[in-house]
């Protein structure tokens, strides 16, 4: 797509690819932290790592963005708000889950009674970033990741409903 | 001043209260009947010869089902003298309560929340005794050592296990 | 030229006859508001929630809700040795991971009885380490500060500078965040070849940025406006309610344990007590407590250059130097109760110990944090204020939820 710019007044593409270009030029996270993963998250956004060049920038509400980074252990007491802040952001969305507490409860998965034990236990996810806590550059990794992701998405046909599909009939 | 100092200090003052010296290493410590903890706080903090103005640390501890106790441990620290003090109230497990210290020092607030929230020892007059790390719907005090978690919690597996 | 014809008016009359009874001062409602704070919320530090009780803009009562980062380390420390416990107490206050270790190793060691043998080496890189990792919390506690009033540019710069930091003590131990680096009775690596030059260089690169710091934040005219004779704490509320740290300190006492405990090496270096003074407002205010940070830095500085001066002389590097010399096989003190403390970025960080001697795991492991005293202090200090100075004193608390919560 970004290279058909350049070669003529008119760009033809197919809907699919504008869309999609659109969606992953400008993923927008909702900019909240949960623990010692935000703090990397954080130094992601800052001077040295600089997001904005991928066009991530936090916003402050979910009804505006796209994406939501799980950047820390969630617990118990946060599970319904994760949830309910998951619930309030508009379609397309996506979530990367960043950091092993997120993935899987991480260090806390033995004793760790009030931590939920991975956040897809909650709320789907799109891209797992692994780390206690992750690098910065694993999380540009892991944004990179969800980009190809958003690449491939169809207007048309469905993949995944067509797959259910067919195991249903089989 | 030493704890013995500390100790015959009071017992001239407070004659009333029964006080029981534990000269274990290396920190010692004075062991208070349980519903003196707050006269004998009141006490500490407010004459000029101890002036404990500051409550380092208050520890509610579970000794299991065995033993049937519970403890509460203060630390108490002065800041312009420099010494410190370790008092300890022993409690019974099947009924867990003492007077709170909230009256004393406001910093005893949240540590007693705590104590009663991870432990389940239950401080009288405490303004706002409620449960401040878990949720307000957890079952049980997870750091006593009969404790086991719920099976799940609003819908969601406790343990690591897959469902 | 033309007169300009001004199309309305505002008469007074004209708006109490057209709805009349309406602008009746005793029928005026006065109503109360709860404003629900965070859990999610860009300036709340992490996951606090406040329950605000606002008449208009003026904060009438507060209620902090805690828990929501609650991740059960005292239940983890019931059931780990003691060397497992390290990974979980840099987990709690993540900013500063290495001074909770030191705080942690130290009264391990103070256990065991082998405080005392710890090379003066091994010393001099704990404190050398810890000051740096103090420089970067506070660097996070300012920058952010900064974002939460207002500017971003200071996040920017703070950050920029941290990562000087976080890059050497990765060189140092491997980790960008949480380190795992000193251990009970030792460390786990010495220095690499070549650190000390290094720290020095960034001590050299960071002191003149300190400074033009200070004159962009603190000398500006906006942020005083924003947090002189804001959130006053008195010294007797502020011992009251236990806080410590830059808290206390900003309040006007010189109370640092680095001084008053006088632990690992720091009798041996040379620095002072930065306290507040109330040079924009009263003594107390937000103001002063970050003013306190950022004079702390030059402290933290000073003890750097002290540090890497006896690491070059005095504890030369050395062939046979073993930083794990006097790691214990197994750690295993005698049954005993003990509360040990230290001076952490935020303030005290107390550990209680409870072993039974038979073991190598702790029966019972309360930790006694900072941010937690420092936090219980916010209701108390923000009755009165405007909802947007509330949070500009949340920021100038500097609470970490990790910790908060454990």
């Amino acid at each position: 797509m970004d290279q058909n710019f350049g070669q003529g007044e008119i760009v033809i593409s197919k809907v699919d690819d504008l869309i999609n270009w659109a969606r992953l030029s400008s993923l927008w996270p909702l900019g909240f932290g949960l623990a010692c993963c935000a703090i990397e998250m954080m130094s992601t956004f800052a001077s040295n790592y600089d997001l904005d060049r991928f066009g991530v920038f936090p916003r402050a509400t979910p009804r505006q963005s796209d994406c939501m980074i799980i950047s820390g252990t969630v617990t118990f007491k946060m599970a319904d708000r994760v949830r309910r802040l998951y619930e309030q952001m508009a379609e397309p969305r996506y979530v990367i889950s960043m950091g092993s507490c997120s993935n899987c409860g991480g260090p806390y998965w033995e004793h760790g009674y009030n931590v939920v034990k991975g956040v897809d236990r909650i709320i789907p996810v799109d891209v797992y970033v692994p780390g206690c806590p992750p690098r910065p550059e694993a999380l540009i990794g892991g944004i990179l990741k969800l980009r190809d992701e958003i690449k491939k998405e169809t207007l048309m046909a469905p993949t995944a409903v067509e797959n259910l599909l067919k195991e249903k009939t089989a | 001043m030493t704890t013995e100092e500390i100790l015959a200090f009071i017992n001239e003052n407070l004659s009333d209260c029964k006080l029981t010296y534990n000269p274990i290493k290396p920190q010692d410590e004075i062991i208070v009947e349980g519903e003196n903890i707050a006269t004998v706080c009141q006490f500490l903090k407010e004459n000029k010869t101890t002036y404990f103005d500051s409550l380092s640390c208050l520890t509610g501890v579970d000794n299991g089902p065995a033993k049937k106790t519970m403890e509460v441990i203060y630390h108490l620290y002065s800041i312009p003298f420099g010494h410190r003090l370790t008092l300890k109230v022993m409690l019974d497990r099947e009924n867990p309560t003492l007077p709170s210290v909230t009256s004393v020092w406001r910093a005893a607030d949240w540590h007693e929340r705590e104590a009663y929230d991870l432990v389940g020892i239950r401080f009288e007059n405490h303004p706002d005794l409620r449960r401040i790390l878990s949720p307000d719907d957890w079952v049980g005090h997870p750091l006593q050592k009969d404790y086991e978690p719920e099976e799940r919690y609003h819908g969601i597996k406790i343990k690591y296990e897959k469902d | 030229m033309e007169k300009r014809q001004i199309q309305y008016q505002f008469q007074e009359d004209h708006l109490i006859n057209s709805s009349k009874n309406l602008f009746d001062e005793s029928k005026l409602k006065m109503e109360e508001m709860v404003i629900n704070l965070g859990p999610h919320h860009p300036s709340t530090h992490g996951v606090l929630r406040l329950e605000v009780l606002t008449d208009g803009e003026y904060v009438v009562d507060l209620v902090p809700h805690l828990g929501y980062l609650h991740r059960c380390f005292e239940k983890h420390a019931e059931n780990l040795n003691f060397q497992q416990i390290i990974p979980y107490v840099d987990r709690m206050d993540y900013m500063a991971a290495i001074n909770s270790e030191h705080a942690f190793a130290m009264g391990v060691e103070k256990m065991m009885g082998i405080d005392e043998k710890i090379p003066k080496r091994v010393e001099y890189i704990r404190v050398l380490v810890a000051e740096l990792n103090r420089l970067a919390s506070h660097f996070i506690a300012i920058g952010t500060y900064g974002l939460d009033i207002g500017a971003t540019t200071p996040f920017l710069w703070m950050m920029r500078d941290r990562e000087h930091i976080l890059r050497l003590l990765e060189w140092v131990s491997g980790a960008r965040m949480l380190y795992n680096y000193i251990w009970v009775g030792g460390l786990y690596y010495d220095l690499p070849v070549g650190f000390e030059e290094r720290c020095t260089e960034f001590i050299n690169y960071f002191e003149p940025k300190l400074q033009e710091l200070k004159e962009l934040v603190i000398d500006n005219k906006i942020f005083i406006e924003r947090t002189a004779n804001v959130g006053v704490l008195p010294l007797d509320i502020a011992i009251n309610y236990g806080t410590s740290g830059p808290v206390l300190r900003g309040s006007g006492l010189a109370h640092d344990l680095r001084k008053v405990d006088g632990y690992s090496v720091y009798p041996e270096l040379d620095f002072e007590v930065p306290i507040g003074e109330g040079k924009m407002g009263t003594v107390g205010d937000c103001w002063d407590r970050t003013y306190v940070r950022v004079l702390e830095c030059w402290e933290s500085l000073k003890i750097m250059k002290q540090c890497v001066k006896q690491l070059t002389t005095d504890h030369k590097r050395d062939r046979t130097f073993d930083p794990q010399a006097l790691v214990p096989k197994k750690i295993r003190p005698k049954a005993m109760d003990f509360y040990s403390r230290a001076e952490n970025p935020k303030g005290e960080l107390g550990f209680f110990f409870r072993t039974n001697g038979k073991s190598d795991i702790p029966e019972r492991l309360k930790v006694r944090a900072c941010s937690f005293c420092n936090l219980s202090v916010l209701p108390e200090i923000s009755r009165g204020v405007l909802l947007s100075d509330l949070i500009a004193i949340i920021g100038s608390i500097d609470v970490v939820m990790g910790e908060v919560d454990r």
